[in-house]
């Protein structure tokens, strides 16, 4: 008998499965999580408090809901020790439960810094609906937050938290923000706007130590400075989630190691999402994820569909500067081209033949992106 | 006919579309209501298809 199981509970794992069902009503769907198996949109936790939601508002479905809605057993609280690949069988404690295609929407994990200090033990990281709601919780009385990572979700988390009236004390090694993702000149203008709503920026430089004091915390950064805060959150970055997969005996390098087929190296065995690495491609948004689901569905439905990625622009949730970014493939050859005005940033990634690799838009420029996305190079073309 | 043009939201990514403004960037004009607009639209934001995301009544 064909079963399809999918292990994640995320945008991937579910709307794999919401699409699989769409071609094909019969078909046995198991997904398992390891969390509660609430439907939510992980993007919505960096925007929440200024959209004065809940953390329980948040969640869409319970996860009875989503095995009616999807006509698909969903297990929560369940952890896959170990994939058996050969017999095409997951190992559950004591319990063996067999696969004809099985799906790996693992996720990422938050990079949790070495850090010293007596208080390095209770930094936060918010990477999932539960984890967010206890977030909101010990933030409620609290005044001061201290973010370390200024990259999308630290800038989100600092422009949501800036706006709800909370003082925001925003770290980055890096000499600006969002530096990954954007130019100098956009970078600039960002700051300046989330510097607007009272966020202090601490850049280039990074957190020696963590101690408890009095009323909370004392931040001290490693060229002297101190900071006082009630609490800190990291977000320095995500790490796919491979160990489920490297212990199974299936190939992970940044990710797990698919091709446009989404397949890994073991028979039947795929993987999209925050945890996969297509191509080369480790790409965290949520725009990759309905492109690849949508292939990968109509593959577990015995049609192989290879992915391909159009340009996917990524919006940054910082409404004090509306920010969108296609960055430029790696290695791409050119140089940016930029013009900025007090109102915006419009930086163009434009090849030596004068072609638009990619763009980083601020503020007023964000007008523009309709006009330019359709001249994007495709991130993944069709075969 | 102004007072029951309606805002949604999209539930994934929490782009908001207004009736009463449209999406002039992409092609929509003001006025089009939400169940006016095609089944193979896709959220400009996050690219969930009309067809796979009801979008939510946020305001009536």
């Amino acid at each position: 008998m064909n079963s399809i199981i999918i292990i994640g509970a995320g945008l991937a794992g579910y709307n794999t499965a919401k699409e699989l069902r769409k071609l094909n009503p019969e078909i046995a769907i198991t997904i398992i999580a390891t969390d509660s198996g609430r439907f939510y949109s992980k993007p919505m936790l960096s925007n929440a408090l200024s959209a004065k939601k809940e953390p329980a508002a948040i969640a869409l479905n319970s996860p009875e809901q989503m095995a009616i809605q999807l006509n698909a057993t969903v297990r929560p609280h369940t952890t896959v020790e170990h994939i058996d690949t050969a017999t095409q069988t997951l190992h559950i404690g004591e319990e063996r439960l067999a696969y004809s295609k099985l799906v790996l929407a693992l996720g990422a994990d938050q990079i949790q810094l070495p850090l010293t200090g007596d208080g390095a033990a209770d930094v936060f990281t918010v990477n999932d609906l539960d984890e967010y709601t206890e977030f909101r919780q010990r933030i409620e009385q609290k005044k001061r937050i201290a973010i370390i990572g200024a990259g999308l979700i630290g800038c989100e988390f600092a422009n949501d938290l800036a706006v709800a009236g909370y003082q925001v004390d925003l770290i980055d090694l890096a000499p600006q923000a969002l530096g990954r993702l954007l130019p100098p000149a956009g970078s600039s203008h960002l700051q300046e706007k989330l510097s607007g709503l009272g966020v202090n920026f601490h850049l280039g430089t990074s957190v020696a130590s963590i101690n408890n004091n009095a009323s909370g915390y004392t931040v001290t950064l490693a060229n002297q400075h101190t900071l006082e805060t009630d609490l800190v959150l990291s977000a320095v970055g995500l790490k796919p989630r491979t160990a489920l997969a490297a212990q199974s005996g299936i190939t992970v390098n940044r990710g797990i190691v698919v091709n446009r087929h989404l397949e890994t190296n073991a028979p039947n065995v795929y993987a999209l999402g925050d945890c996969a690495e297509i191509e080369g491609l480790v790409l965290p948004y949520v725009m990759p994820i309905m492109n690849a689901m949508r292939a990968l569905a109509q593959t577990l439905n015995d049609k192989h569909t290879a992915t391909v990625f159009p340009a996917m622009p990524v919006m940054v949730k910082t409404p004090a500067c509306p920010t969108i970014v296609s960055p430029p493939a790696a290695g791409a050859v050119g140089e940016w081209q930029i013009e900025a005005s007090s109102e915006g940033v419009k930086s163009l990634f434009m090849g030596a033949d004068g072609k638009l690799l990619g763009y980083a838009l601020n503020g007023s420029a964000t007008a523009e992106r309709s006009k330019l996305t359709p001249l994007l190079p495709p991130v993944l073309s069709a075969l | 006919m102004n007072s029951s043009l309606q805002v949604w939201e999209c539930i994934v990514c929490g782009y908001i579309y207004n009736e009463a403004i449209g999406d002039p960037e992409h092609g929509i004009a003001a006025g089009i209501r939400w169940s006016d607009i095609p089944d193979n639209w896709t959220c400009p934001d996050c690219g969930v298809a009309k067809a796979d995301f009801e979008m939510t009544l946020k305001v009536a």
